[in-house]
């Protein structure tokens, strides 16, 4: 069923269509950025909350390609773990940092959103508590990746503990739920959202995926550039 | 649709902060993968090139 | 059933022997507790609302002390290898070490928990409910502690890492066993004490066969 997939997993073949994808890539995800940020700064103001719509924009972008970068390193892993395969294990590691970055900001976007909106920098609810728990997953994540020095090890090891939490990412974000309305009772980020607003964000949320896809790549690229050096440099010693 | 405004009243204080962590994070990850993969690429050429001049195989003694 | 037995029974004179049993993990979860007035303050009614919160956290750390150790002295030693090969399935054995464990740790916690449910104000159904949710709890939290080990044997600072990898997974065991006694607190029924029995039936029921493959992948080297 993946058959043409793995046959694009060779290496070699996935650098050169890469390579070749990868300029239209980053052009497409300037250009749609740069509608998206012009969209943005264009929006009238909403007569509840100003302008602070304008931090949704880059905040549920953010967040959204935070699980979705998670998503991705499961789905890599799982393959690492079925099938063995170098490319998969280079993937779910390359994806991590960038999963990581997204966490984060969603993380300071939401802090900066929840201060005029609900008057504080930090507010437990279900939503920014989820993200805070998946910052420390992604951080386990790529410390272990980075503890283990034997690379196959650490792809199977780092491979393992990603599924596990992509079942209990599920279960953790329920239970997160259920505390914050056993002890607040009200969810904070309900309220309708004017079809004005919504260019602009699913514009936003294009160009930060094109933007993921694009650096993910990237770095998958640097790191089979990497492996080759580090082999030629196994053979050169021998 | 409106027209481009930067004028954001009294949230301009959460505004410009988040989108100026959002511009720093993303450029510098744009920038990091940047100059990783430059740095990759230049140690691959090097090392090959240090292998070019790499006699014979028969020659090992 | 006997290699599963006699595995357990092992591990159990092990941590006697060597460890001192369930002294450091009760010194640490009683240390907690001795800690947390100490920074909050006495007042008994913040106390009460906190407690169950505070001690199931404390558990957890306390159980969470000695996991790295799970599988690492025998990986050391060559027993990890023997094991492997022996009749006794990696799954089953790691099935009896996780019930070491526990044995040694989650009960022991779970057996000194009402005295400190009292250092803490708490009411005696608080405190009846949360014996019973670390009861149910703490197996989970050996049982998940034990995928980490297995994925860190072999780390020289394995320990510090299994915690930081550990802990978000096992968020919903606090949050429901807290819920328990929240539930008890209130008087209003919240259903955490069911859900918590389940994400404990579930995940000791899986992490087994996790943890074995944890364990395969790092004797393969």
């Amino acid at each position: 069923m993946f058959d043409w997939l793995f046959r694009y997993a060779n290496p070699a073949r996935f650098m050169g269509l890469s390579g070749a994808v990868l300029p239209w890539l980053a052009a497409a995800t300037a250009v749609v950025l740069g509608v998206g940020l012009w969209l943005s700064f264009s929006v009238p103001p909403d007569y509840q909350q100003g302008m602070t719509v304008l931090i949704l924009f880059i905040h549920v972008p953010a967040v959204t390609m935070a699980a979705a970068a998670y998503g991705t390193i499961a789905v890599c892993s799982l393959f690492s773990l079925i099938n063995r395969h170098i490319l998969a294990d280079v993937a779910a590691r390359a994806a991590a940092p960038f999963g990581a970055l997204f966490t984060a900001l969603g993380l300071i976007t939401g802090s900066l959103w929840g201060r005029p909106t609900w008057g504080t920098y930090w507010v437990w609810d279900a939503r920014l508590t989820s993200f805070l728990l998946l910052l420390f997953i992604y951080i386990g994540y790529m410390a272990l990746w980075s503890a283990i020095e034997d690379e196959v090890k650490a792809a199977r090891a780092a491979a393992i503990l990603a599924l596990v939490g992509a079942v209990d990412i599920p279960i953790i974000h329920y239970s997160v739920e259920w505390w914050n309305t056993l002890h607040q009772g009200e969810s904070l980020l309900s309220g309708g959202f004017s079809p004005v607003f919504l260019w602009p964000l699913l514009v936003m949320m294009l160009g930060y995926g094109l933007l993921f896809v694009t650096l993910w790549l990237m770095r998958i690229r640097t790191e089979i550039v990497n492996r080759r050096a580090r082999a030629l440099m196994q053979r050169d010693a021998a | 649709m409106g027209h481009l405004s930067f004028d954001m009243g009294t949230y301009g204080v959460y505004i410009w902060p988040a989108y100026g962590a959002t511009v720093l994070g993303l450029a510098g990850a744009v920038l990091w993968c940047w100059l990783g993969w430059r740095a990759a690429k230049a140690k691959l050429a090097a090392l090959e090139r240090g292998a070019a001049p790499r006699p014979n195989r028969e020659s090992k003694t | 059933m006997t290699p599963f037995f006699a595995l357990l029974g092992r591990d159990l004179r092990l941590s006697v022997r060597e460890g001192g049993g369930a002294a450091l993990a009760l010194g640490f979860f009683a240390l907690v507790a001795t800690l947390v007035p100490l920074g909050v303050g006495p007042d008994l009614v913040l106390l009460s609302k906190v407690g169950g919160g505070i001690l199931w956290v404390g558990a957890v750390l306390a159980a969470l002390l000695s996991l790295d150790r799970l599988f690492q002295a025998d990986y050391e030693d060559g027993s990890l290898d023997l094991i492997a090969v022996s009749p006794l399935s990696l799954e089953a054995a790691a099935a009896a070490k996780i019930a070491a464990h526990w044995l040694s740790t989650g009960l022991p916690l779970t057996l000194l928990s009402p005295l400190l449910a009292l250092m803490f104000g708490l009411p005696l159904a608080a405190s009846l409910m949360l014996f019973l949710s670390l009861l149910v709890g703490t197996p989970v939290v050996s049982a998940v502690g034990a995928i980490g080990a297995s994925l860190i044997l072999g780390l020289r600072r394995g320990g510090l890492l299994l915690p930081l990898i550990m802990l978000p997974l096992l968020t919903p065991a606090v949050i429901f066993g807290a819920g328990t006694v929240s539930a008890a607190l209130n008087g209003m029924p919240n259903g955490a004490f069911e859900i918590l029995a389940a994400f404990s039936f579930a995940g000791t029921l899986l992490s087994p066969f996790v943890a074995a493959a944890g364990v395969r992948l790092n004797l393969a080297g």
